[in-house]
């Protein structure tokens, strides 16, 4: 019983754990492949065109 | 838990950013600057002779960010074309590379995936179908200087399309019940039938095509290689970083 409970506890963090990852690593990218500003832009260029994501 | 995960997804895609930033600066990025020459080719300069055209178009390539340039964009910060150019590249390579580490790591946890270099390679794999090959069917990878529709719509495509993308391939995957799997089907095709924005095609551009085609090959091979190594480093690290101060359950 306890150890059943101890195992869900340890998924629930495992969850938690993996949408903190999940939101800083989409938030990585959508800084270098969509951001508008114009400076992230500029400075992203090359690397979101061979990366195919959509530009200009 | 989270320095294992930060740490790896850091060095995985360092790693994984810096193979692929150094492959661009041979393969991708040379075919950007030369469809710049043609994207900023004053309207004069095409009627040039041309016996001095490729004089005045390699002009034109190192004024392009500098005052002279198109008025469009000469008010625009951008790196300086070599050293600076390939730094604030590589940066950014990078950034995404961790940015996919993340995700990569992030879908193996909540999957309560085993993390070895096989199965992040497949997820890895995974993730280029999703955000490399099904975004390209509808908006090719763009050489600069090609027409294009409104970019806040292809940028909301090519999300819904990469999501329903990543979807269809889980259900499909790991659907318990074959009409989960089934559902995968119309899933992956929706974004396809709803159709990608687009201008008419002929619209002008002076990008010769076949540079336009070389590039879409090109750089969905370099995505496909950015997503690979991503999942083999994540895997590697994984093993290695931090592995006896989790639970053992905890693979």
């Amino acid at each position: 019983m306890t150890t059943a409970v101890t195992h869900s506890q340890q998924r629930a963090d495992v969850r938690v754990v993996a949408l903190v990852a999940f939101a800083f690593g989409a938030a990585l990218v959508f800084t270098t492949g969509f951001a508008h500003s114009a400076m992230l832009h500029s400075a992203a260029h090359d690397t979101r065109h061979s990366l195919s994501f959509p530009c200009h | 838990m989270y320095t294992r995960v930060f740490a790896v997804g850091l060095l995985a895609g360092l790693l994984a950013g810096l193979i692929v930033a150094l492959l661009q600066a041979y393969t991708t990025t040379p075919i950007i600057i030369e469809a710049e020459r043609f994207e900023n080719a004053s309207p004069v300069a095409p009627s040039a002779a041309l016996g001095g055209f490729r004089e005045a178009r390699l002009i034109l390539v190192h004024s392009g960010h500098d005052e002279s340039a198109n008025s469009a964009e000469a008010s625009e910060w951008a790196p300086a074309d070599g050293l600076e150019r390939t730094l604030y590249t590589s940066t950014a390579t990078i950034g995404t590379a961790v940015g996919f580490a993340m995700i990569l790591l992030a879908g193996m946890l909540a999957a309560g995936d085993k993390i070895t270099e096989q199965s992040a390679m497949v997820w890895g794999a995974s993730g280029f179908v999703a955000a490399g090959l099904a975004p390209a069917v509808g908006l090719a990878p763009e050489v600069p200087g090609l027409v294009a529709a409104d970019l806040i719509q292809r940028q909301q495509w090519w999300i819904m399309t990469a999501v329903m993308t990543a979807v269809a391939i889980w259900l499909f995957l790991r659907g318990q019940n074959p009409w989960l799997r089934l559902l995968a089907i119309p899933v992956v095709l929706a974004p396809h039938v709803w159709g990608a924005p687009h201008v008419a095609l002929d619209a002008a551009t002076r990008v010769p095509a076949e540079l336009a085609a070389r590039f879409a090959a090109v750089s969905l091979a370099i995505q496909a290689i950015l997503w690979i190594a991503t999942g083999f480093f994540v895997g590697l690290f994984w093993q290695r970083i931090g592995a006896s101060a989790d639970s053992p359950d905890d693979r």
